[in-house]
């Protein structure tokens, strides 16, 4: 167990190291001129030079990206270029804790939702009440957050008048309701169709019928048997989702105006400020490995069937 | 043709598979024909409107037809889904066979490239690539252009199709290739595959006529919801801005035009946005028939 552990521990740092050796690439050959982003399009080229020089942006590429990776292994990832003598470090650090706080919420509503939607739909198997959660979700997975996004504006604050309508006041504030479920809507499709197939797959396996036969209430077959071993599968998906709330947070942040890294994200893009953009692509990375690899463990004491070597 | 009849015994998923066929492509296909309107047409008198005879689904804010509009849209989406799920279904395919077929170092190095795009954030990195291909492939063609006389290639809109269609297939090969690599690895424990082998077939035969045909089911079922998806991601990111530029229709682009409008003419809205979600739920749905017709055992 712990070898797994070091093992997929020690595979992190490639993965960081080719993601960041990719988009340093894409960002050096890519459009846009640091300097000019720094100083605006009318600068006379001597300046500009001057400045390049400074900054040691005119070293060939493998030299830049040596330096880059040496500064970030200090956990230093330079100013960023649109926001002038803010660390890039700073903006992140505020930003991760907002989207972390409403990425929570929205979990907790997927979660809470889709388990029993989940085991409704297959509990009642065959059944309308199957058909229309079925139905629902897949309405769920196929209608896109930005379209999301503004049916719930028009409905809930143009014309009911009932949540203020964007903005950001931390997790106990209303105008959270809005983003969170935009967030939280597609998830919630995933785990209750995810909740459906592994109770349904469960149900008919032997050792339902057995627990049955014995005589065991139906409650205790259903929460030690059936749930107990239909769960697993739905664990590893809420591990998995978390990187779905990252690609939701960009559209639903930058639609509802709130100041977390989604709209980061998308601000870095259009205005090519790289430094930002490496940032962030390595923490949603490292995020990524990191759940991946605490879903694999949790596994583990979840289900002892599975072995990690 | 089992498959088939079981695919139509579910009625719904049959409607919805013509709804594609039918609303998507044939409507892609015979856009300049079917739209009423030239689909960048301004006119000025007609601004903003709501449906009416002239303009079945109204105008939007610069007088133009939405309807002509939403057909233009549909070549778009229809392009774009069928060579973005082609590129990466075919690249897909053949890495992940080869790679669960061999083994070895090929297979480790196949799925070690793959965990690595896995983690890359992957709409940040669609959207990144967009940004940075583009700059590039518009150069490029421009050359091209000058050294080859030609006029008017890079402006046409071309490349914002290219970056589109090279930006979802890279990351939607890695999922492919996994799916396919987990078929033939259960497959290739075939006795028939030991059969071709001992009678001496070439690796090339083995995979591309034994194992390949065998593994299809579920490439079947990836490939409706992947239409699905890249359906999804094209509208994203012309919603974003970095996909299909104005004046081409897009859906999604339609949607970020006028969102500054959603409080005073929702339907400018909402027409393109239920067009994306119905064509997108169509899709999953048409997936789910056909897993439902793969795997009779688990409904």
């Amino acid at each position: 167990m712990l070898v797994f552990i070091i093992r997929r521990l020690l595979w992190l740092p490639l993965v960081l190291l080719v993601v960041s050796f990719i988009t340093y690439g894409l960002g050096f050959y890519g459009p846009g001129d640091p300097v000019e982003i720094l100083l605006g399009q009318r600068t006379n080229p001597e300046v500009v030079e001057r400045i390049r020089h400074e900054k040691g942006l005119d070293r060939p590429f493998i030299v830049q990206y040596g330096d880059f990776v040496w500064n970030a292994l200090q956990g230093e990832f330079g100013e960023s270029y649109k926001y002038r003598g803010q660390a890039v470090n700073e903006l992140i650090a505020e930003k991760v804790w907002v989207s972390s706080q409403l990425g929570f919420v929205a979990l907790v509503i997927a979660v809470v939702l889709g388990i029993p939607l989940g085991l409704l739909a297959a509990f009642k198997h065959g059944t309308w009440a199957d058909t229309a959660v079925v139905g629902a979700t897949l309405i769920f997975i196929s209608v896109p957050s930005f379209i999301v996004a503004p049916i719930l504006l028009w409905t809930l604050v143009s014309s009911l008048h009932l949540l203020p309508s964007a903005g950001w006041n931390g997790i106990f504030d209303l105008r959270l309701v809005m983003p969170a479920l935009v967030m939280g809507i597609p998830p919630v499709a995933v785990i209750t169709r995810q909740t459906r197939a592994a109770v349904l797959e469960v149900v008919a396996q032997d050792y339902v019928r057995t627990a049955r036969s014995k005589g065991l209430y139906e409650r205790v077959v259903v929460l030690r048997h059936i749930l107990r071993n239909a769960l697993i599968p739905v664990f590893t998906l809420i591990g998995l989702s978390m990187g779905g709330l990252v690609e939701g947070a960009f559209i639903t942040e930058t639609i509802f105006g709130i100041p977390g890294i989604g709209r980061l994200g998308f601000e870095s893009i259009t205005s090519r400020d790289y430094p930002v953009i490496m940032a962030l692509t390595l923490l949603v990375a490292t995020t990524y490995v990191l759940a991946s690899l605490a879903v694999d463990i949790g596994y583990t004491f979840l289900d002892p069937r599975v072995r990690t070597d | 043709m089992m498959l088939w009849r079981r695919f139509a015994s579910n009625r719904f998923a049959l409607v919805c598979m013509i709804v594609i066929v039918l609303g998507l492509y044939v409507t892609g296909i015979f856009a300049p024909l079917l739209s009423p309107y030239v689909p960048t047409a301004q006119n000025l008198d007609a601004v903003a409107q709501g449906p009416s005879i002239a303009h079945w689904l109204g105008t939007d804010e610069l007088g133009r037809d939405l309807l002509s509009r939403i057909i233009w849209g549909a070549r778009t989406a229809a392009i774009v889904s069928i060579v973005a799920v082609s590129l990466s279904t075919i690249i897909g395919v053949v890495l992940g066979a080869l790679s669960g077929y061999l083994g070895g170092w090929f297979d480790t190095l196949i799925m070690r490239v793959s965990d690595i795009l896995f983690a890359f954030p992957s709409l940040l990195f669609v959207i990144f690539i967009a940004a940075t291909v583009k700059p590039s492939a518009v150069r490029f063609v421009e050359q091209m252009e000058i050294a080859w006389g030609m006029r008017g290639l890079a402006r046409s809109g071309i490349i914002d199709y290219f970056v589109v269609f090279t930006a979802l297939s890279v990351i939607a090969w890695p999922g492919m290739a996994r799916l396919i690599r987990g078929q033939v690895l259960s497959v290739k424990r075939m006795e028939y595959v030991a059969a071709a082998e001992s009678i001496g077939a070439s690796t090339y035969r083995i995979i591309f006529r034994h194992v390949l045909p065998n593994c299809l089911s579920p490439v079947l079922v990836a490939v409706s919801m992947g239409l699905g998806g890249a359906v999804m991601s094209e509208s994203v990111l012309s919603y974003l801005g970095v996909g299909i530029q104005p004046p081409n229709a897009s859906w999604g682009a339609m949607i970020w035009e006028n969102s500054g409008e959603w409080r005073l003419h929702p339907h400018l809205i909402f027409i393109p946005g239920a067009v994306v979600a119905i064509v997108i739920f169509c899709f999953n749905f048409i997936g789910d028939g056909l897993n439902d017709a793969l795997n009779p055992r688990n409904r």
